[in-house]
């Protein structure tokens, strides 16, 4: 069987270890960071291009998000996926229901053009909002069924076998295809973007939709960043003459 | 962490490559009760040294990059924190090949193995490159790899071990103290610390923290791309951090090297990417560091074509990828080199700053040496902080040098061209006149000098000069020079000298302090003209001077207009406690215009009726004349060695002043005349010397040529070094040579532009019992003698009049011959023509 498989990323900024809010506290200011998205969904990313490496078919990675996040996209296509869907917002963030609804939209308009997903695949969760809900929510809206936290993906015949860790083990789930699912970190390990994928990936087409925005009941009231605590570097001593100090501080600790 | 003590001998801000060496270097030479701050952790603070490449190509065309690089090489060897795989230059044109040659030269100049290499050979080093894009490499096996970091580690320590440093981490600098225009204490969010001296030694911040003392420390902090793509089997089978040569890939504007697994790309041919000191993330809102910010990829794609084109297979190793991507942060000034050297703001405010990798330990050195005897050993005038000029120090002039200087990193930079950006902001009195003559105009410590005027392109068939058939040696050069020397040698010339830097020396004191600042007695009769050095304490050159006894408290001292900064701070530096000196910068108030030729003394006095006969006004004299009713200040002295005067006047006098000089010059033939003849042709055939040039504070003046008869008697500064340089013969001697065959292996008459290497005349290095060698330190034509002339210093076996060696210019070797070892030069030697 070949597979069809279309993969949800978010852009989000990748901080250092103080987070700087802006002025009005109504997001993180990003003068100064680089943009990524969440390890899961890097993941999610990779497992599409292994999945449709061993399988055949094709990979599709969709965003919401500015016109900026076609970096994010550009990206999973320079890690093998083969197209790139942006669903144009303006920089406003989108909560989880509104998010969910135009994702649900754009995917509908791209089956309803002859692309039909096999999977659908999220992060469990994106790196800055975290509210664990788009994927599932998508899946609802389409009538098809959702997995979270999954760490194996094994398809066969119209079904796919997926694996989910708990706490002394893993849940093997089996369920009928199309389906979503919400990977976890740690299923792969991914790939670094290739400097000649990059390159193709610059010239390749992204398909822009625009969607319809219908806001959830949940509203931004502010950010708020709590008081970190400072790290500070102690010295217990430089070489041999250290070794008590260690001891000592391995006795407090309840190493030894 | 040690507490902080609340007084220290110095304090040095920022704990990277170059604040580690200065301290490191300071205890070596006794000073102890030193302290040594920095807001991040150790080893690596967050600034530069922490991203940085830390390779070192040893060979540039500059001198004193140059030997700081040697110095430096020797340096971390004696760490034992360097390894040497090598490394070649690429060529991927003929223009390149053609530069690769001059590297050449430069490398045999400054002592440097190295050898061009042909695809072939590259391939044999490199297996991975694709050698069917090149043409040609530079090698250089001393190419190094240091870790930069242990170094500093290193050097920390044995400040330590010396009980002589207290080291405060995590210590932010809150404010700078001054007093009385010295600095007093610097304050931490740790607490304050009195002390003498602060080095500022933070590469980027450096500007913000000096802003505290209220002093500039002029540099910008300017993205330099790079990214680590890995895991590359091919390399991490050497089991090597790194064991191929490193390649730079100077067409392209960037570098490849091997870093383990991985290789790491860096480019200096992306835009440039400025960004403002005071907007730098602290370490806490890094993701990596203050100073590896986000890639902007789009910047880097061009690059990364380059990089597969050069290096397919490696770099489309299967599984191997863009590991990781910064725009580095680093320090670029408005001409590319350090800033360094006590602040020209604050006493005991000092800079150590835009420094690399490669210079880091011999600039500690130079910092250590210059703050504990007053100078350095190596001649630090390209670097000092003083040498910029109150635009130059804008944020305006930085960001328009940065912005043009950026992508010739790598680039292929002539040694007379000019700048694009920022042009025509100090302009001389004249200059409506001079553009109006078509001049081409050339900078010179910020100022617009005319190089040479357009309107005498038809003097170039009136004397018949012929062209340079070869662009480079065409380049930023105009047969019109030639010829605007030989009207003035005929005729007359007259030359705009505004940019010169004139300071004014009054007080009841004024001639003892100027008798300790220079080496010939000042204490002559009014309306005397004196050449001096100015000398370093060791008795180098610091400085040569034009003096002029204007009354008996009153003197004029003339200086070089690039060299306005440095030579201000000098005197300033040395002026008597007692107030009984003073001295004033009048620089921006005089402008000055040259008259010289044969027909001078008949032109100016058709505009004066001061007498102007050879009795009444005779060589080295100074006398005030009206001239259509401006008073001016008359030297009779010359540079292009003719008859003639510098004329000085009040700026507001200037155009006035020149429409007379110009008009009464016209019955005569007077032409206008350029730097070119000024600074090059005229005095070369004279055998002049220019600071920069021949004159530096590695060479006294006994081996200028320039030792006087007789020593006065009053002590000044490096006269012990300058007696015990009388009692011998110098081992080396300044000498003019000439080009005796200028034809190439292709056929077309070659012209040597400065810095090339002299050789023997079986093509061996020249160096003197010093280890100086000699090299070209000017180049240029001699129309009256019709020889290119260059000027070299040779050990004094080599300095023999009718001595035959070899110049190696672009590969290739002409045949020279010593001319004279003397100051008088090849053009009318017993000066009867400026003494006429």
């Amino acid at each position: 069987m070949t597979l069809n498989i279309l993969v949800a990323v978010k852009r989000v900024p990748a901080p250092g270890a103080k987070i700087v809010l802006t002025e009005d506290a109504q997001r993180i200011d990003t003068k100064h960071l680089g943009f990524t998205v969440s390890p899961h969904e890097e993941c999610a990313v990779e497992e599409a291009v292994q999945l449709v490496g061993k399988h055949g078919g094709s990979s599709t990675v969709i965003t919401l998000g500015p016109p900026v996040a076609e970096e994010q996209l550009r990206t999973a296509i320079s890690m093998g996926i083969d197209h790139g869907v942006l669903v144009e917002t303006d920089e406003q963030e989108w909560d989880a229901l509104a998010t969910a609804a135009a994702l649900t939209d754009a995917i509908q308009t791209l089956e309803a053009d002859g692309d039909r997903f096999d999977l659908i695949l999220f992060g469990n969760e994106s790196a800055d909002a975290g509210n664990y809900q788009v994927g599932i929510r998508v899946a609802h809206a389409l009538d098809r069924p959702v997995v979270s936290g999954i760490k194996a993906i094994e398809p066969t015949d119209a079904r796919a076998t997926m694996k989910r860790a708990v706490a002394d083990g893993f849940e093997v789930l089996d369920l009928p295809l199309p389906a979503v699912a919400a990977i976890k970190e740690g299923i792969n390990l991914p790939r670094y973007p290739a400097m000649r994928g990059r390159l193709l990936a610059k010239k390749a087409q992204i398909r822009r939709l625009t969607p319809q925005r219908r806001d959830g009941g949940m509203r931004r009231v502010r950010l708020h960043h709590p008081p970190q605590q400072q790290a500070q570097t102690q010295m217990l001593g430089t070489g041999a003459d250290a070794a008590p100090a260690v001891a000592a501080l391995f006795e407090e600790v309840g190493l030894l | 962490m040690s507490e902080l003590p609340d007084r220290a001998s110095v304090v040095v801000i920022g704990a990277g490559i170059v604040g580690n060496c200065v301290v490191g270097h300071l205890a070596a030479r006794g000073w102890t009760d030193m302290v040594l701050v920095d807001k991040g952790p150790l080893p690596d603070p967050g600034g530069s040294t922490g991203h940085a490449s830390n390779f070192i190509f040893p060979v540039d065309h500059g001198k004193e990059l140059a030997l700081l690089t040697i110095d430096s090489q020797r340096q971390y060897e004696e760490m034992g924190v360097q390894v040497m795989p090598g490394g070649i230059e690429v060529a991927r044109t003929e223009e390149r090949m053609e530069e690769l040659r001059r590297r050449m030269a430069s490398a045999k100049a400054w002592g440097v193995e190295s050898r061009l290499v042909t695809p072939a050979e590259i391939k044999e080093l490199v297996p991975f490159i694709n050698e069917e894009i090149l043409l040609g490499g530079f090698y250089t096996p001393s190419v190094s790899v240091v870790d930069s970091l242990q170094a500093g580690t290193i050097m920390r320590q044995r400040a330590l071990d010396a009980n002589a440093l207290t080291v405060s981490t995590m210590t932010e600098v809150e404010d700078l103290e001054v007093e009385e225009g010295r600095i007093r204490a610097v304050v931490t969010d740790r607490g304050r610390i009195e002390c003498d001296y602060v080095v500022v030694a933070c590469g980027l911040w450096s500007p913000r923290i000096a802003a505290m003392a209220g002093a500039t420390i002029p540099l910008i902090p300017t993205v330099h791309q790079m990214i680590d793509v890995g895991p590359i089997p091919q390399l991490e089978a050497t089991r090597s951090e790194i064991a191929f040569p490193i390649v730079r890939d100077m067409d392209a504007g960037m570098y490849e090297r091997q870093n383990g697994g991985d290789m790491e790309i860096g480019s200096y041919a992306h835009r440039p990417i400025l960004h403002d000191p005071d907007d730098i993330p602290s370490i806490e809102e890094s993701p990596l560091s203050p100073t590896q910010l986000p890639l902007t990829e789009a910047d880097f794609d061009a690059q990364m074509e380059d990089a597969l084109e050069l290096m397919p297979e490696l770099l489309d190793t299967p599984g191997a990828g863009v590991k990781h991507g910064i725009d580095g942060l680093l320090s670029y000034t408005a001409d590319g080199a350090p800033v360094l050297g006590e602040t020209v703001e604050v006493k005991g405010l000092w800079s150590a700053a835009a420094v690399w990798i490669k210079e880091g330990p011999g600039v500690g050195k130079m910092i250590a040496e210059w703050m504990t005897d007053g100078e350095p050993e190596i001649d630090p005038h390209g670097a000092d902080i003083a040498r910029f000029t109150p635009n130059q120090r804008t944020w305006h002039h930085i960001r328009a040098r940065v912005n043009e200087g950026f992508n010739k990193t790598y680039g292929i930079v002539h040694p007379r061209e000019q700048w694009e950006s920022n042009r025509f902001t100090r302009c001389s009195t004249f200059h409506p006149r001079t553009e109006a003559l078509g001049a081409v105009y050339f900078e010179a410590g910020g100022w617009e000098r005319p190089q040479w005027y357009e309107s005498n392109a038809h003097l170039v068939e009136e004397f018949g000069v012929e062209d340079r058939p070869h662009e480079w040696d065409a380049r930023w050069w105009s047969p019109i020079i030639n010829a605007e020397h030989l009207a003035l040698r005929d005729r007359a010339g007259i030359i705009d000298l505004t940019a010169f830097s004139i300071f004014e020396v009054t007080g009841p004191g004024a001639c003892d302090y100027l008798q300790r600042m220079v080496v010939t007695n000042v204490d002559r009769a009014v309306g005397r003209v004196m050449y001096t050095p100015m000398l370093t304490h060791n008795g180098g050159f610091r400085s040569d001077l034009t003096v002029v006894r204007l009354a008996w408290d009153r003197y004029r001292v003339i200086t070089g207009g690039p060299d306005w900064g440095r030579d201000l701070k000098w005197f300033t530096d040395h002026l008597p406690e007692d107030g009984s000196a003073h001295i004033h910068d009048i620089t921006s108030a005089w402008c000055t215009a040259g008259v010289w030729g044969p027909r001078a003394r008949d032109i100016v006095q058709s505009v004066t009726d001061h007498d102007m006969s050879n009795e009444a006004f005779p060589f080295g004299a100074a006398q005030e004349v009206v001239v259509n009713g401006i008073p001016t200040v008359m030297l009779r002295m010359s540079y292009v060695g003719d008859l003639g005067w510098e004329i000085h006047a009040p700026m507001e006098h200037g155009v006035k002043l020149w429409d007379t000089l110009w008009a009464a010059g016209q019955p005569h033939g007077m032409v206008a005349a350029g730097g070119g003849v000024y600074g090059t042709t005229g005095r070369i055939e004279k055998g002049y010397r220019l600071m920069g040039a021949e004159l530096e504070s590695e060479y006294n003046p006994v081996e200028a040529g320039l030792a006087f008869p007789k020593v006065k008697a009053a002590d000044f500064n490096g006269k012990a070094a300058y007696l015990k340089a009388r009692e011998s013969e110098p081992i080396a001697k300044m000498c003019s040579l000439t080009v005796d065959d200028h034809m190439s292996a292709a056929g077309i008459e070659r012209f040597m532009n400065g810095g090339e290497p002299i050789l023997t005349r079986d093509g061996q290095r020249i160096a003197d019992a010093h280890g100086r060698p000699s090299y070209v330190t000017t180049a240029g034509a001699g129309p009256s003698v019709g020889k290119h002339i260059l000027l070299a210093y040779l050990p004094t076996e080599h300095a023999t009049e009718g001595n035959e060696l070899l110049v190696e210019y672009m590969g290739e070797h002409y045949p020279v011959t010593v001319r004279s070892n003397t100051r008088n030069g090849v053009f009318d030697p017993d000066d009867t023509r400026m003494k006429a």
